[in-house]
């Protein structure tokens, strides 16, 4: 408020940029300390993300993943709501889509079948994300710690299931017995060899698809459908919202659940796309990578598209550091997402003064 | 009957040492949720604390200098958050998340940097390590029906970072009721104006309250590394500093209760482990997943409101903004 | 402490004034707050400062406290230059503030809330104990009785406030400044704080008394100095003036006394309102048998000080609480405690509101204007939705056509609602509840924070909609809205009916004791007749 107002390309453009400079430069001061050459391994990393036969397969598969995730945190946000239970809820999502397939994948269509297993994924994560929705809205427990306790909870429903009564026979790791053949999304490069194009085998399968389309739809039930505008009348203000005739509670939940809904549409990736069958831990930290993507995409599916990208190329060349260094490895990209939550999340205005000094000083 | 009288406590042994982490973060997350500043950094603090316990004891052979270091890398991460959510009104949850998520990658990516041991620290001897402290006649106490074995169980032998994590219940009870910090502090997290208006710094106070936070969960984490365990393994922490979180609500942000919920929470623990692989009567297995999982459960359903009520701080999570 | 006394408006006298401020400027952005600003107040008088809302008196206490420091100019007190960069050194300088919203801890005790910050050094439970010897001392010299171990969050507003006072002698005040203190308490509880300023003169307390009430300055205080946009426009002795003169220095013109109101022909009855009760947070009842009816083409006037259950009534009326007991009829639908209605609900029975709140309830800030403007009408401004979708285009158009009919500036649906002027943003919410022609207007403080040009737009327009056939309520804390538009008044005190009277038997002193809660039937004699 001290001046008017900085044009709009610096404030969603600029800011966000300045932030996710400073978090890089944070980590190549570390990693100078650590004796190795920052600018080498950023090398290392783009070409492992882009370059190298097949890279990008595995970037947009990674990519998959922090969409779904991003776009959930995005539209619990809409409504104020902080959700940092996406792990949780991908979990459910997981089991929800692995049950589903488990129990048809011998009697139905393999195209029936997975189409269950992503409504049940839906479903399932849409679940573990009402319930403390409705934790919020009609007993009044602050849905971040909520979240907090209903992803431990899932991965220990997750631990007791994979390695109870649903470990496959004869096994010793506690996963699921493996779907029936075909029960899975189409990968990529299958699809492309269907048309005629060769592809090197990725991971990347149809729900990369999907989740394109899941943000063209969180956009349109955002900015152009009548629940978004209740749910963003809601975030900004509770008491608009009743004035206007809707029920808060009732928003809190629909949005939590939609949420989480898309959170567990992330197993598609990981379980209908990829593994073909339920694994422990398949979520992997996505689902908290899903805060980073939604604060650094500003809570807005196109912004959400480019800030899971820029993930998905840290997750795939953090991998190649393991190969081509000795002391770095892929945790360095959780390092790094660490420092890009850090500065584009709680730091966000640290920049914003200065930034607008320069401004002013240039506008003169 | 002696049997089953020293298994309980046996187990009530080790939900002392199960319990002095979490009573530590406790602890340290009383005086920064007291002060108005959520923090769920307590997981990352400790862990990091682990980190600089673990390696600077095999460096240089001492776990005091190792301790020192936990408090020193702990301390340096809660100043972290208190430049983002103090002096910069950034938002606390993403700011502890951030703390958290920081410190799984550096831990690794320094120890490996360092003792390329892909990332754990060197094992420590056990001159490196705080040590159990034997009492006096602990041994000779068995004589003494029922308590002799107590004495010599639960009493005895322990290391000095849990009876400094005891201390500290008191400790944080006489700073926050008995003192002008305490009262100062515990209004900064009802009503950070009165404090303003009173001429007494707001940030000050919350800078304090988040350095204490640091120091507690720096001993937290130098006893995982350096007393309870022989060295970091990497993310040691497991989950601990949210349980903690947890148990700091269960005691409705007050020292006394935290301490029983973490005795509580730590007990569950210990039983879980000592259950392991027993076969219950009527129930088969004993589900040792479902046991380690009820201090989340019971934790929502006291936010719930179906037991009690917890009442955190009017402030809290609110950064201090003079209105214009 | 100097011990002269001395009226002085002009700071002519030689004795050291407790407060000189010379030339103090202060500015937010492009807000010039305080503009060249001078003050002398002398000490061991009561001073005012008067002025609108926005005036800059705020801003120039604010300054005084510390709170933020001037751009430039220089405060002296008690003849000591004082650099007053923070509320320690306003402390420590002898200066206390009562603020318009309390600064004590709720669940805190009186005798902790008073010592934060001057607790001694040492054992707390010693420094509360010194504290408390001290501070009966200073109770008792200054008739300040309270129960020093009662949690503040338990005591009414009226000893909440006397806590703050405390507070501040505790802390070796020998100048109080009060910022707007009667806005939350009854009659009463006002006449108590005016015996209890006069008492703090007697002793030589200096006070400085901030507020927009014409009747608070004349009662009490012994000089005044008025603000307008952020200058000082006059500084006067209270015995030399008089509120019609006040007033117009405060708005720099003469006062607007009545809009264009005629009377109307009432029609037939619209609502009706059959001893509705709502349970109370902390009082036993927040509203206790309120019964009223309301025919098409009046204007309702419900007069009270804020805080008196009016805020309540309108939410019952809205839907937005459910009644406790009681019948509310609309049109031909009854509303009980067992069948309630929702706010969309009654919205559809031809009944629309404009909240006493615009920023937190009536607008949804963030938005663009066109957003805002279909605010609770999602579903019914034509073609604003399809189905489940939005339709950018009609909701602008719809907006532009509003904001052309209120000229509404900048007439742009596409800026930001938090952008527009205050009396811009409560004529798009007027608009946008007077576009769906309703049967019965809502209406909670219409002009709060609104310019004089756009208060008397609005005031005309809602003449406008009840001669046109609606039937409207309106809340409002400012008895002149009342008094000039209502065709009939009910006074509300505590919840309660203290009666209804029809606009030619209303004045201001009727309605006053009214407030102040005493029946219209327990009236004096005397009120009855007109003056």
């Amino acid at each position: 408020m001290s001046r008017q107002p900085v044009p709009r390309w610096i404030d969603i453009g600029l800011l966000p940029l300045v932030n996710l400079l400073a978090a890089f430069a944070v980590a190549a001061i570390i990693i100078a300390v650590i004796g190795e050459n920052p600018l080498q391994a950023m090398g290392v990393m783009i070409k492992g993300a882009f370059v190298y036969k097949g890279a990008l397969g595995y970037t947009l598969y990674y990519t998959t993943n922090f969409i779904f995730t991003g776009l959930a945190v995005a539209v619990a946000f809409h409504a104020r709501l902080f959700n940092i239970g996406g792990e949780g809820q991908a979990m459910m999502g997981g089991l929800g889509a692995g049950l589903t397939v488990l129990a048809c994948d011998q009697i139905l269509p393999a195209g029936l079948a997975v189409m269950l297993g992503i409504f049940a994924a839906a479903l399932f994560g849409a679940f573990w994300g009402f319930v403390p929705g409705w934790l919020q809205a009609r007993r009044g427990s602050h849905i971040v710690i909520t979240t907090i306790m209903f992803n431990f909870i899932a991965a220990s429903v997750m631990v007791w299931l994979l390695a109870g009564m649903l470990m496959a026979p004869n096994q010793m790791s506690p996963e699921t017995r493996s779907f029936a053949e075909h029960v899975s999304l189409p990968k990529i490069h299958e699809l492309a060899a269907g048309f005629g194009f060769e592809m090197v085998r990725t991971p990347l399968n149809l729900s990369f698809v999907i989740a394109l389309a899941a943000c063209i739809g969180v956009w349109v039930l955002i900015w152009r459908t009548r629940l978004g505008y209740i749910i963003r009348a809601t975030g900004h203000s509770e008491r608009a919202a009743v004035y206007a005739g809707h029920n808060p509670a009732h928003i809190i939940m629909i949005a939590m659940a939609i949420s989480g809904a898309l959170a567990g549409l992330m197993a598609l990736n990981e379980i209908l796309g990829v593994q073909e069958r339920v694994i422990l831990n398949f979520t992997a930290g996505y689902g908290f990578t899903g805060i980073a993507v939604a604060l650094m995409g500003r809570n807005h599916p196109i912004g959400i598209v480019f800030a899971s990208l820029l993930f998905g190329a840290l997750y795939q060349g953090g991998a190649e550091l393991d190969f081509e260094f000795q002391t770095i490895t892929r945790e360095m990209v959780l390092m790094i997402q660490g420092l890009i939550i850090l500065f584009s999340g709680a730091l966000a205005y640290l920049f914003k003064p200065a930034v607008e000094r320069v401004w002013f000083r240039l506008k003169q | 009957m002696a049997d089953i009288w020293l298994q309980f406590l046996l187990t009530v042994d080790a939900t002392l040492r199960v319990a002095t982490p979490l009573i530590l973060c406790a602890m340290a997350g009383l005086f920064s949720e007291k002060s108005g500043i959520i923090d769920i950094s307590l997981e990352g603090k400790m862990l990091m604390a682990a980190f600089a316990a673990g390696g600077i004891a095999a460096v240089s052979g001492s776990a005091w200098l190792g301790l020192a270091a936990a408090v020193l890398a702990s301390v340096l991460f809660s100043l972290i958050h208190g430049l983002a959510c103090i002096t910069h009104k950034g938002n606390q949850v993403i700011s502890g998340l951030a703390i958290n998520i920081l410190a799984s990658g550096l831990t690794v990516t320094l120890g490996i940097a360092a003792f390329a041991k892909g990332g754990q620290t060197p094992l420590l001897a056990k001159s490196e390590r705080f040590s159990a402290i034997t009492l006096p006649f602990a041994d000779v106490a068995t004589v003494i029906p029922l308590f002799g074995p107590f004495y010599k169980e639960v009493i005895s032998g322990h290391n000095l970072l849990v009876w400094l994590a005891l201390f500290t219940v008191w400790l944080s009870w006489f700073v926050i009721f008995r003192t002008r910090f305490g009262l100062r502090l515990r209004a900064v997290g009802e009503k950070p104006e009165a404090v303003d208006t009173a001429g007494v710094s707001v940030d000050g106070l919350r800078y304090r309250a988040v350095i204490i936070a640091g120091i507690f969960c720096g001993i937290a984490g130098a006893y995982l590394s350096v007393a309870h365990g022989a060295g970091f393994v990497r993310e040691m922490t497991a989950g601990k500093g949210y349980i903690a979180l947890a148990a700091l609500i269960f005691g409705n942000w007050r020292p006394v209760p935290a301490l029983m919920a973490c005795l509580m929470f730590g007990f569950l623990d210990a039983l879980a482990a000592r259950l392991q692989g027993v076969e219950l009567p009527y129930l088969g297995q004993t589900p040792t997943d479902l046991i380690l999982v009820l201090p989340y459960v019971l934790t929502v359903v006291l936010l719930a409101g179906f037991i009690g009520r917890a009442t955190p701080p009017a402030a809290i999570g609110t950064p201090y903004i003079k209105e214009r | 402490m100097s011990k002269k006394h001395s009226i002085s408006a002009g700071g002519a006298d030689t004795a050291a004034p407790a407060i000189k401020l010379t030339a103090i400027d202060k500015s937010f952005g492009t807000v010039h707050a305080n503009q060249n600003v001078d003050l002398h107040v002398a000490s061991g008088t009561v001073h005012g400062v008067i002025g609108e809302n926005g005036a800059g008196k705020s801003t120039l206490v604010s300054i005084l406290y510390g709170f933020y420091s001037a751009d430039s100019g220089q405060i002296d007190i008690f003849g000591q230059p004082a650099d007053i960069r923070s509320t320690a050194d306003a402390i420590a300088a002898g200066i206390g503030m009562v603020h318009q919203h309390f600064m004590l801890v709720p669940n805190f005790t009186v005798l902790e809330n008073i010592i934060i910050g001057h607790e001694g050094s040492g054992s707390l439970l010693d420094g509360i104990k010194a504290a408390e010897d001290k501070l009966r001392t200073i109770a008792d010299h200054y008739g300040l009785q309270v129960d020093l171990h009662a949690r503040v969050g338990d005591l009414p507003v009226g000893l909440q406030q006397r806590v703050e006072i405390l507070k501040a002698l505790y802390r070796g005040a020998r100048i109080l400044i009060l910022d707007e203190p009667t806005g939350v308490l009854t009659p009463q509880e006002a006449e108590q704080l005016f015996s209890i300023l006069d008492s703090l003169r007697v002793q030589g307390v200096t006070v400085l008394l901030i507020t927009h009430k014409l009747r608070e300055i004349m009662a009490v205080t012994d000089t005044v100095s008025v603000m307008r946009a952020g200058q000082m426009v006059a500084h006067l002795k209270t015995a030399d003036t008089n509120p019609a003169d006040l007033a117009q220095l405060m708005i720099g013109r003469p006062v607007l006394l009545s809009v264009g109101y005629t009377k109307a022909q009432t029609g037939d009855v619209v609502l009706s309102a059959d001893r509705l009760c709502l349970h109370g947070n902390t009082a036993e009842y927040a509203l206790r048998d309120i019964s009223f009816d309301l025919y098409r083409r009046e204007i309702f006037g419900i007069a009270g000080v804020s805080g008196n259950g009016q805020s309540e009534l309108l939410d019952i009326l809205a839907g937005i609480r459910e009644l406790s007991a009681g019948r509310l009829k609309i049109g031909m639908t009854e509303i009980t405690p067992q069948a309630p209605l929702s706010p969309s609900q009654i919205k559809a029975l031809g009944v629309a509101h404009i909240p006493e709140d615009r920023h937190a309830a009536g607008l949804v800030l963030p938005f663009s204007a066109g957003e805002s403007a279909i605010l609770g009408y999602e579903k019914d401004i034509a073609a604003a939705c399809r189905g489940w979708f939005l339709q950018p285009r009609t909701i602008r158009a719809h907006c532009a056509g509003l904001m052309q009919a209120f000229d509404v500036r900048p007439a742009d649906p596409d800026l930001r609602t938090s952008l527009f002027s205050g009396g811009n943003q409560q004529k798009l919410v007027v608009a946008r509840e007077m576009s769906s022609a309703p049967d019965i207007l809502l209406v909670g403080q219409p002009t709060r924070g609104v310019d004089i040009g756009a208060i008397e737009f609005i005031h005309n327009q809602l003449l406008r909609l009840r001669d046109a056939g609606s039937a409207i309520i309106l809340v409002s804390v400012e008895l002149d809205e009342i008094l000039n538009l209502s065709d009939r008044i009910m006074v509300v005190n505590a919840g309660r009916n203290m009666g209804i009277i029809d606009r030619s038997a209303a004045d201001a002193q009727k309605i006053g004791l009214m407030m102040a809660g005493v029946p219209v039937d327990e009236l004096p004699a005397a009120c009855g007749d007109r003056p």
